[in-house]
Formats: structure tokens, sequence, C-alpha cells
């Protein structure tokens, strides 16, 4: 992904090791089967008449057995010159053994080097929507849990050529903390630990095994979690970490599809705070988009934001949790005072700021100010943000500071800077 | 992930869930196989957009016939990967006759000759993907790496008797990619495509 390097099994030790002088970015050569001493880079075998005359050259006497063993390097060019003349020679008397040369070669000739084509993600989006159209499904996979199948099917087909170098990349989570920008130094198989544990926390709501197992965590927030799991396996965590976490996610779009629609309402609690289910597969799909963006960083790899469709319904989750955010900063007197506020009955217009979110899966929402119990309400604009939508994500996940947001701001600066504050709150480990 | 040595239980939970109709299910199949589906079309086809095609033709027909695919007869990897096959170069063998029809460029001879080259070349990589882990390092070590019997036996940490036997052994699986069936392959299975 990163380098030329072989994807091998699973288990089984590569990596860093790997080296056939091979320049990053350049195709493969085909390396020619080496026929002779002289490719090898081998020292010549010394001349008979350079040594002592007591001393003839010693050619090996080599048994049937033994050379039909060999067959198999000497048609990858890989055994010693002595041993391929013997071969050779031996070939010309043995039919047998001719045969078997000649097939070996040949295949030798259909080895390909794996053909590392990523595939293209939209495509399974595709496909499988062709597939449900032709034939229905009867148990189908609930709307809301669409974004998070689709993002954590992404982030697996990144992490299927990883070597062992790049799942110990170190990796920055980054996110936003008492109106600073905070983070916590980990590595790409940290980080999966990192979802598998938060993941827990649906798996959990909804009667599926907890991933930490015995590991048990002071407090049942993403962060303790998450600290716990670190904490409890074998330090760092390994490339191992990702069959937990796909089998769990895989899992957890099936076990919401058999509780159907009507359990989206359920809450998943994260400990200070609960969400109801839908939203909290949302805010899975998004943390996990997220987090995948950290880690193609780490190694240096192109990563696009979700499709249009999911990237809508993620600034809808984020755009629902502002007022609340908003309330709270105001409660920890973070958020601007209260003279300007106009606290209404439930359900009624409030002040509002229009949110206007650009590019593709973007939209508009009016964010009521002063309660989250108010209605947006035109009437009552008092200011107008436009950001795009990828840069307010950011945003929301701490990644992109709210002074540095780059955004269209018009009418009153403060309730401006509350609300792209606030969104910057969103954001947790 | 280990798509191989995957217990013949997951191919039978996955046939009842796909027949249950269950989208999450096809999902999982799509993740498990996609890249291996996607990569033999390619291999044959040699054409990116061709090789979505057969992708897609390849899940249609799994998701509408899951009954299809019968776990007695072996993996569902296998008959996935057979049926990609046979899909592909059915498509390679039409491309390439209507290309013949317009242009009258090359014999059908020829044509018999490339459809085959792709074909085998295919069924090859199937078989080093399949082949078991220990004969695809050998192998990748001496060819790819261009590393000798005993360096790859030093790397490996085997003795120079099994790097020897391992690469011997693993050409041997490669060369039946000249067979018309791959190895282990039911024979006459899905024939509704």
């Amino acid at each position: 992904m990163s380098g030329p390097d072989i994807p091998s099994g699973p288990g089984e030790p590569d990596g860093p090791e790997y080296d056939d002088g091979l320049e990053p970015g350049k195709p493969p050569r085909i390396p020619m089967p080496r026929a002779s001493v002289e490719d090898s880079g081998l020292p010549l075998p010394a001349p008979a008449d350079l040594g002592d005359a007591a001393l003839p050259p010693v050619r090996p006497v080599l048994e049937h057995p033994v050379l039909k063993a060999l067959l198999g390097a000497w048609a990858l060019a890989a055994c010693s010159a002595e041993e391929a003349v013997a071969v050779e020679e031996h070939l010309g008397e043995c039919g047998q053994c001719a045969d078997e040369a000649r097939r070996l070669r040949e295949a030798v000739g259909l080895l390909q080097r794996p053909e590392s084509l990523d595939l293209d993600p939209s495509l399974r989006t595709r496909v499988l929507e062709t597939c449900l159209e032709r034939r229905p499904p009867r148990i189908p996979v609930p709307d809301w849990a669409a974004a998070y199948d689709a993002e954590t099917a992404r982030l697996d087909a990144l992490l299927q050529d990883f070597g062992e170098a790049e799942w110990h990349a170190p990796v920055r989570l980054r996110w936003f903390r008492a109106d600073a920008s905070t983070s916590r130094r980990t590595t790409v198989a940290g980080v999966i630990a990192h979802l598998l544990s938060v993941d827990g926390l649906v798996a959990l709501a909804l009667g599926m095994d907890d991933p930490l197992g015995d590991v048990t965590s002071r407090h049942p927030t993403p962060a303790a979690r998450t600290e716990a799991y670190w904490r409890a396996s074998h330090f760092p965590p390994t490339r191992a970490v990702r069959g937990p976490w796909r089998e769990q996610s895989h899992n957890l779009v099936r076990t919401v599809s058999f509780t159907g629609g009507g359990a989206g309402k359920m809450p998943v609690s994260y400990g200070a705070f609960a969400l109801p289910l839908h939203d909290a597969m949302l805010d899975r799909a998004f943390e996990c988009w997220v987090h995948a963006e950290d880690i193609a960083d780490a190694v240096d790899y192109p990563y696009a934001p979700p499709s249009p469709r999911h990237l809508h319904r993620m600034i809808d989750l984020a755009a629902r949790m502002l007022p609340t955010a908003l309330a709270h900063r105001r409660r920890a007197g973070l958020a601007a005072p209260a003279h300007h506020r106009h606290l209404v009955a439930a359900g009624e217009p409030g002040r509002s700021l229009r949110l206007e979110i650009e590019g593709s899966g973007g939209g508009e929402w009016l964010i009521p100010l002063d309660s989250p119990a108010a209605k947006g309400s035109v009437e009552h604009e008092v200011a107008h943000v436009a950001l795009d939508g990828v840069e307010f994500c950011r945003l929301a996940a701490g990644h992109v500071p709210p002074q540095e947001a780059a955004a269209g701001q018009v009418g009153d600066r403060e309730a401006i800077r509350d609300v792209l504050f606030a969104a910057a709150s969103l954001s947790r480990m | 992930m280990a798509q191989k040595d995957v217990p013949p239980r997951w191919d039978r939970k996955m046939q009842q869930r796909l027949a249950r109709g269950e989208a999450a299910a096809l999902g999982e199949l799509y993740d498990r196989f996609a890249s291996l589906v996607h990569g033999l079309a390619h291999r044959v086809l040699g054409d990116e957009r061709a090789a979505d095609g057969i992708t897609r033709e390849v899940f249609v027909h799994v998701w509408e016939h899951p009954d299809a695919y019968d776990p007695r007869q072996g993996p569902l990897r296998t008959w996935v990967a057979t049926l990609t096959h046979r899909l592909a170069v059915q498509r390679l063998r039409a491309t390439e006759t209507a290309a013949l029809a317009r242009d009258g460029s090359g014999t059908a001879e020829e044509l018999e000759h490339r459809v085959r080259r792709a074909s085998v070349a295919a069924r090859a990589d199937y078989i080093v993907q399949s082949m078991p882990v220990p004969l695809r390092s050998a192998l990748e070590r001496a060819y790819f790496q261009r590393r000798d019997y005993r360096q790859t036996a030093t790397d490996l940490g085997i003795t120079e008797d099994e790097a020897r036997r391992r690469l011997r052994l693993g050409l041997q699986l490669l060369s039946t990619a000249h067979e018309t069936e791959p190895p282990g392959a039911p024979h006459g299975h899905g024939g509704a495509v």
C-alpha cells in the first residue's frame, strides 16, 4: 500500500524485511529465471586449472530422488550452479524428470505478482443496490445503519494490505476539550482497538458481548473504555485486533437488521449522555470515517469522504446535536451570557442561526440558539454561517479549531462563535 | 483476513442467511469475496469496468440463487471463484468475437488462444491465492525476491529439504492451472448462468 509489499498470509512474519530492490511507486520488474551463475551475483566457480592439481573439481554425485526433489528449485533458478548442471544432465537421461521439469518451468511462467487493485468503494454500494433491486431482502439493513455498514467496509478495505509496519505506524488522535485542541498518541492498531471499544457501547445496548470481555473500565465512556482496552491488551495492539473489530461491526449491522426499524429509538449510553440507537449508529459511522482518515494520513494514503447521502446524515446528526451542546456550554459559562437570550416556550420559534453546508451532502439547518427545546426559525434568524461539508465534519471531529474553520459568516458574531465552538465541542476521543 | 481455512460452517450459515433474504449477509459476502472476484475478472478481462460488471453479475447471481451452491460440493470460495471465472471467460469470448466480426482482424484460432491464455492466467492466480501459506511464502521468496532455496530456508526457518519440497509442491499445484477445471471445482454447478 505504501510500498512494494507483498500481502502475505495472516499470522505470518512478513513486512519490513521484504526487499526486492524495487523502488516504491515503480512497477515491479518481472525477474527472469536465473539460468546461469553470472546472473546471480555469486562468485564464479574457480576454474579447475587455478587450483591444486591434486584437488580436481568435485562434481557432486546426486541421485535420482535428490535431483527430483530439486526440480522446483531448479525451475525457479533457485539452486546453485552446480546443482543446476547436475539436474540438467539428469534430465537428458530421465524422461520422468524431464516431463516434470517442463511442467514446472511452464508453471513458473504463470507466477504473477498479485494485482493489488484497490476496489472502488462505490462499487460495493452499486453492486448491493443492484442485488437488492433484483431480489428485495426479507430482512433489510435499516436506513440509519447504512452509513455504518458502508464506512466500516471502507475502512476494512483500507486495512486489507497493511503489513506490520503500517499496523504500527504512529497516529495522533485529536479532539477538542475545554475549548482547546488535545491529542493522544497511538498506532494504527490502537485506533482500531479504540473503534472496537467504543462500538462496544452499541453492542452492549443491543445485548451483544462486550468486546472488553473481563477488562473493567472505570467509566462507561468512550475514552475510559479505550484506555482500559489499551492497558489490558498486549501493548501495543497488533493487527490481531482487526478480526474482532470487523466481526463486531458485521454483527452490529446484522443485529440492528433483526431488531427492525422500531428499535431505532432505543437509547445507547455513552456514559455521560445517551443517543437513540439510530443516531448512535450514525455517530459510529462518523467516527469510523474520521479515524479511517487519521489512519490513511498516518500511512500516507488517500481516503475519500463518505458518499453524499451518508455525509448528509452525519452532518444532520451534528446539526441536531448543536442546540444541546450550546446549552451545555452556556451552563459551563463558555457560551454567550444570558443578556442576548430570548427564552421561549418549548416548541416555539427562537433566535436561530442558519447553518449552510455546501458541497455534496450539504443542505441548510436552522439552529435554535437559546434552548434545545425551541424551534429553529427563519423569522428569528440572527446569523448565517456557510461552510463546506467536509470542513464542517472536521470541525465537529475536533480536527480544525473553530477559530480556523473556513466559514463565510454574516450576522451576530457572538452567535457564530458559540455555534462553531459548540460544533468543536461535539468531538471526543 | 484469513480467506481460506474458513470453517465450512461459515459457508453453510452464509447460504442459509442469503436464502432467508438477509441483506446484511449479502454485505458480508461481498466484503469477503469482492476482491477475489474483481481480481480474477480483471486478470481475465484486463479492464476495470468490465471487471466491475462481472463483479456485479456474480453477486447478483449468488443473491438470486443462493440454493445453487451446495456446501457438500466444496467451499463457497471455490464456488464463487469458479462462477467468476466462467462468467469472465464468457464475457471475454463474446467481446473478442464481436471485435473479430467487426474488423475481421485475427483468426478464430488466435481468439481461442487468447481466451485460453487469459483463462489459465486467472486460474493460476486463484491457485496461488488459495494454496497453503507455507507454499506461497516459499514461492514468493524464490520468485519475487529472487532468493535461492537455501536463503529461502533460512528466511522461513525451515530445513533446505523442506524448502525444496515446498517449491516443487507449489509449482506442481500451479501447473494444474492448465487443466480445464480448477482443482476441487464442482462440475456443472450454477447451470442457471
